[in-house]
């Protein structure tokens, strides 16, 4: 049955085993790097072309890209899973209370989440990144802002659609707590298409925070972050390209094993989205 | 849609640029950033408490929160956004200077992005499941995974300083300097949009008429040009709306890298050099715009398919 499973997933099952080999990268960082510090060059090593020594080459600081890739991906996965999950939750909780209670609630948390939607969302980031200060918590924080609605919708939507069944009244009408409610009958109904809608925004939120961080409102030097390193590599375009090549390839690569994880997901949950 | 439908949008537009001004009023003045200290750096002034304290009287920066957000409220909606803190200028000059070059840069993209992506998500629909099929989505697929401001650098990379065919800072915005631009912000969009011109195009494939018109023995390009492809506009114009959202957000990011001299890149220069007034400016300008686009879209629709006016 378990082999089964695998085989005729099989994308799923490829890109899960890659998406896992990039997270254990970012967790067994120091390893695979040899140790060497992401964080500090010696200034005689500085833009050298990739070689045996430095397979990626070394920035103007002399610091290895190999090593600062590597590490990078430790604030794109944190940020980007922080993000998903703050989405995640806030936008459940305020849509299932929104959905379950009606009337005021769900009038004031639904205008709320209108007044985000009928916005473009990397202006408000933007602006929001920017006017708290740039870091990549603030970065977080302000694409979760423009994020959240996205999810409080559709929570709301699926619970509409339950509120009124027979057994939802009838768990009501036979004494049952309202937090029960809400945990027991709500939240089961909106977890799996939060859970897939989760899923397939995780690379999409991995390039937002590195635009971001590339405009210079997320991660701030020397942090080893993909967006900032191709901001940083800019200037040195016509002489070094080494410089940006390789933190955009770690970008990519990540982002379409990410989508195609997500991909591979909703469809195994959600088999009504095959054509 | 009715006119009292559009009356509900239009004062629902009025409700959302109260909201987000009085948002980013509040964040400018939660953020640990003083405007008059920026002011006076920028006109080269050592600043000393004095002068500061002085400055903030001016300002009106002493004042509390509610008041001076009702100030500047006013002020919006005597069409006066304020002066900016670094550049010395009106707001609304400023951001109108900047706003055509914007408008001409999404539209080339857009075009750009039509041209690509509506004859790829046709292919694809029509051949659906073959190789062809198969190669056009995997394409996308890895298109929307692109950071646009990586395509960017790698276009400027190759075309301009490998190659030298086009100027690198692309400042004047003639036609020449804005082909990269564009192209960057097309090939992102056209990944998005080739595969949702496929769902819109298969749809109607499989709608009866097709059938139909088979049986009769219409030739199938007719088909495809004359009944499916009119009838798949529809989602297209949607996406179009819902695109030039993202794009007036989106073009900061390949603005700044082109050094184009355009709302983007004023609204990030205005951020990292903390002026308020042209942040706000630029957040509910922006935000008019698109809710009025999107609104024109939606109201676009009762032109275009007969079915809408008998609806009412």
């Amino acid at each position: 049955m378990k082999k089964n499973f695998f085989l005729k997933n099989i994308s799923f099952t490829i890109f899960s085993v890659l998406a896992l080999l990039i997270i254990l990268a970012a967790v067994f960082a120091p390893l695979i790097t040899h140790g060497i510090d992401p964080l500090n060059g010696s200034l005689k090593d500085s833009i050298i072309a990739p070689n045996a020594e430095h397979i990626f080459g070394t920035d103007k600081m002399g610091r290895d890209i190999f090593a600062r890739v590597i590490y990078g991906a430790r604030t794109s996965l944190v940020s980007a899973f922080a993000v998903v999950f703050i989405v995640f939750i806030v936008g459940m909780i305020l849509g299932v209370v929104a959905g379950y209670f009606g009337g005021i609630v769900d009038a004031i948390i639904m205008r709320i989440a209108d007044m985000m939607i009928a916005f473009p969302g990397l202006v408000l980031a933007l602006a929001v990144a920017g006017i708290m200060g740039a870091s990549i918590k603030n970065a977080v924080l302000a694409i979760s802002i423009v994020t959240w609605p996205k999810y409080a919708r559709l929570a709301r939507s699926l619970v509409m659609k339950v509120r009124n069944m027979d057994y939802v009244n009838a768990a009501i009408v036979t004494g049952s707590k309202t937090l029960h409610m809400l945990v027991k009958y709500m939240v089961p109904n909106v977890l799996p298409t939060l859970i897939i809608t989760a899923a397939t925004d995780i690379g999409s939120m991995m390039l937002e925070i590195a635009a971001l961080s590339f405009l210079g409102f997320g991660a701030v030097a020397p942090t080893p972050e993909w967006g900032l390193m191709l901001s940083e590599g800019r200037a040195y375009m016509q002489s070094a390209p080494w410089l940006m090549v390789y933190p955009g390839l770690a970008i990519f690569i990540t982002v379409v094993v990410f989508n195609m994880l997500g991909d591979g997901l909703r469809d195994i949950l959600d088999p009504r989205e095959n054509d | 849609m009715s006119k009292k439908k559009i009356i509900s949008r239009l004062i629902q537009i009025v409700v959302v640029l109260f909201g987000i001004s009085f948002l980013t009023f509040l964040l400018t003045y939660m953020s640990p950033g003083d405007p008059a200290r920026t002011m006076l750096v920028a006109t080269g002034v050592m600043p000393t408490q004095e002068t500061l304290d002085t400055l903030h009287e001016q300002m009106g920066l002493n004042k509390p929160f509610v008041e001076q957000y009702i100030t500047w409220l006013t002020n919006c909606l005597h069409g006066d956004f304020g002066t900016s803190y670094s550049l010395g200028k009106p707001v609304s000059e400023l951001l109108l200077a900047r706003l055509w070059p914007t408008i001409k840069l999404t539209l080339l993209s857009t075009a750009m992005m039509m041209i690509l992506a509506v004859p790829l998500g046709t292919l694809s629909a029509v051949y659906k499941d073959s190789p062809i099929d198969y190669i056009i989505r995997n394409i996308t697929f890895l298109g929307v995974s692109l950071p646009n401001f990586w395509v960017g650098l790698l276009l400027m990379l190759v075309f301009c300083v490998q190659l030298g065919a086009f100027p690198v800072i692309c400042s004047d915005c003639d036609f020449k300097s804005m082909v990269l631009p564009a192209a960057t912000l097309a090939i992102a969009m056209a990944a998005k949009y080739a595969r949702q011109v496929r769902t819109a195009v298969l749809e109607e494939l499989n709608q009866d008429y097709v059938i139909g018109a088979k049986a009769r023995g219409v030739k199938g390009w007719k088909i495809l040009w004359f009944n499916v492809f009119p009838n798949s506009l529809f989602p297209l114009i949607t996406m179009f709306g819902l695109s030039l959202g993202s794009l007036l957000g989106g073009t900061s990011v390949v603005e700044v890298i082109f050094s184009y001299p355009g709302l983007g890149n004023l609204a990030v220069s205005a951020i990292t050099s903390c002026d308020y007034n042209l942040i706000q400016g630029y957040v509910l300008w922006i935000a008019l715009i698109y809710m009025v686009i999107n609104l024109l879209v939606d109201i676009s629709y009762n032109f275009l398919d007969p079915r809408m006016r008998v609806k009412r």
